[in-house]
């Protein structure tokens, strides 16, 4: 019986030959990454548990990115800033993106993505639940707590139950009003919120490699959303290009085997998808898009991990070009790098910053902001009874603000149409 | 570990995600400084809506206005209990809620973890769906040995899952005791 791609690099990370689903095994892990919220008590644990002057187990494989509560005046979120520099510095540690300097990125999955932290073959935790997003580069990827991560801190070990595999595959092309957002809430739709628990989201399928690597995290980012202990998609050509011009580190490529023993395989007809929402107050509530024509809503919001990278604002700009918005619309790139694209990349002529000033948008700085709520002075959140279409992956009660708040999750495209119609919009509408 | 975990229970349905546990505003208390950690029990489950807060009834309160424990010591959870966020949070504001076991038909897994690793209060899993069986305020027995819950306000027991491999964890304390254990640190 062959492997999946997971139980390879699980196997290879606990120094055996093979593992099976349900094994509990100790991994070594190559990335620790944790943030602003989680990173001090991380190391508050790690303090009391190795010693006030013990050491990171090794510097070159710890990461911190300051993103979630960065732009605010709230005195104990600035406080928690002041904690992580003081650690770095303890530890002299050499990947930190520090808030206010030059070198602050933005959201951390992005930020590991393109500051090269993410390598094929490779384990990496983080204490934030969408650090699934990262097996987008073919690798094990995901979320632990506080404990888990200052454990990892001081041993750079790790037990993992491993995990039994559930393969999407997608074969065809998919339409050009299709994006990975659309596909992750189908399937989302499709299995429930707790489809994937413990399980392995594996996407397979000629129309997934058509992505970028942009809409390839979009995709493994929800899994999530369905439970999913980890997503993986192989590394190709796509993959090497891009870690290519990030790091020289090296890294391995797994791929599933023929034979490998899957819990559950699923093939969707590329050509024959729709763009879908999901309703409140669960990324599991799937509607089609047209369905939903009737809905008002008073702002849309583009932006967080999973819907404010560079590809996502193409998309938005494209619908958004020459007209103007209906309601509020929030625009927030994840990292800085994404704003610094918004400026410099074009459409017919016009920065992408532009199309968006000129529609009517309001431009946030580059962070987390309203996607999980935050400090009541968070740019974008919500306070009252607000109807939100927003491109990022959550939306349970209460996780943009304020719990009267309504969230629909959609494709940037549909963020986008909807903002100039002020209901919820097929882009098909837009898009000719 | 207790071998017998006793108290009132406070019923919730599914799904019940992390930001129902904890609102992600309340995140920037220190969980090391003890006064500031106290805020944390007082917004225990404070997001979640009023008419599935305490079921069957709904709208009664976790944890009463200006108190910063829960007269509730355990939690009876549907489906994919603890699903959304990594953050400990979750798990430790129960506990300073006043909270020793939380029965679930089952958890998302990094909420499930930090429970046990973090060895917040233990995680047990129910054989069936528990929520119609139990009412908010019932008195309940949980023998930690046998995995058997009664309902002494109704007199019915039911079994509950056993631990498996976590139980190891569970059993030294949290994962750093259990690695000091085994030698591993
Ligand atoms: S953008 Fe949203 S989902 Fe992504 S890391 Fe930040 S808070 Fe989490």
């Amino acid at each position: 019986m062959g492997l999946t791609i997971t139980e390879k690099i699980l196997a290879a990370h606990a120094g055996k030959d093979k593992v099976t689903p349900g094994e509990t095994i100790w991994v070594d892990v190559d990335v620790l990454m944790t943030h602003d919220v989680c990173g001090p008590g991380t190391i508050s644990i790690f303090k009391e548990q190795f010693g006030e002057n013990a050491k990171v187990f090794d510097r070159e494989k710890v990461v911190i990115i300051p993103d979630h509560y960065i732009f605010t005046s709230d005195k104990h979120a600035n406080r928690n800033i002041d904690i992580l520099r003081k650690f770095v510095s303890e530890q002299n540690l050499p990947y930190y993106y520090d808030v206010g300097t030059e070198n602050y990125k933005g959201v951390c999955h992005l930020a590991l993505a393109q500051e090269g932290h993410n390598r094929p073959g490779e384990v990496l935790f983080g204490t934030d639940s969408h650090t699934c997003t990262s097996g987008a580069f073919g690798m094990f990827s995901t979320g632990i707590g506080n404990t888990d991560a200052a454990f990892i801190l001081g041993t750079g070990k790790l037990w993992v139950k491993v995990p039994e595999s559930m393969q999407f595959e997608f074969t065809g092309k998919f339409p050009d009003y299709i994006m990975a957002k659309d596909i992750i809430l189908q399937v989302i739709g499709d299995i429930g919120v707790d489809g994937a628990t413990y399980r392995t989201m594996e996407w397979t399928g000629n129309a997934i490699m058509n992505f970028s690597m942009e809409e390839r995290m979009t995709l493994c980012n929800m899994a999530i959303e369905g439970g999913g202990k980890n997503a993986v998609i192989e590394a190709d050509e796509v993959t090497l290009k891009y870690v290519k011009e990030r790091t020289n580190k090296p890294y391995n490529i797994y791929r599933s085997d023929h034979d490998a023993n899957y819990y559950f395989k699923k093939t969707y007809d590329a050509s024959t998808m729709e763009p879908i929402v999901a309703k409140p107050h669960s990324p599991d509530n799937k509607a089609l898009v047209r369905e939903c024509s009737d809905v008002k809503i008073d702002r849309s919001y583009i932006g967080s991990c999973t819907g404010g990278k560079y590809t996502d604002f193409l998309a938005a700009a494209n619908i958004l070009n020459g007209k103007k918005v209906a309601v509020n619309t929030f625009i927030v790139p994840a990292t800085t790098e994404v704003y610094k694209d918004l400026e410099s990349k074009t459409l017919g002529g016009k920065t992408l910053l532009n199309i968006f000033k000129d529609a009517g948008c309001e431009i946030g700085d580059a962070s987390c902001a309203a996607c999980l709520g935050g400090p009541k002075d968070t740019f974008g959140r919500t306070h009252g009874t607000e109807v939100v279409v927003s491109t990022t992956n959550r939306n349970f009660p209460g996780r943009m603000g304020s719990k009267q708040s309504e969230v629909y999750l959609a494709s940037p495209y549909t963020a986008a149409a909807s903002a100039l119609t002020g209901r919820i919009t097929d882009p098909r509408e837009m898009l000719n | 570990m207790e071998q017998v975990i006793a108290g009132r229970a406070y019923v919730l349905g599914n799904n019940i995600d992390t930001d129902q546990i904890i609102p992600a505003e309340h995140l920037v208390y220190s969980l090391s400084d003890p006064e500031e950690k106290k805020n944390y029990g007082k917004f225990a489950l404070s997001g979640v809506p009023k008419d599935g807060a305490g079921l069957p009834e709904g709208n009664k309160l976790f944890v009463e206005e200006g108190k910063f424990e829960s007269e509730y010591t355990i939690i009876i959870g549907g489906k994919n209990f603890g699903c959304g966020s990594s953050r400990e949070h979750a798990p430790a504001c129960l506990k300073i809620a006043g909270i020793q076991a939380i029965i679930a038909t089952s958890y998302a897994r990094i909420f499930y973890r930090n429970s046990v690793d973090g060895g917040f209060f233990i995680p047990f899993e129910s054989l069936g769906e528990l929520v119609n069986n139990i009412r908010t305020g019932d008195n309940l027995t949980i023998n930690v040995e046998t995995g058997t819950l009664t309902n002494n306000s109704s007199n019915q027991t039911f079994k509950l899952q056993p631990l498996g491999e976590v139980a190891k964890i569970v059993k030294a304390g949290n994962i750093f005791e259990y690695a000091r254990k085994v030698g591993m640190i």
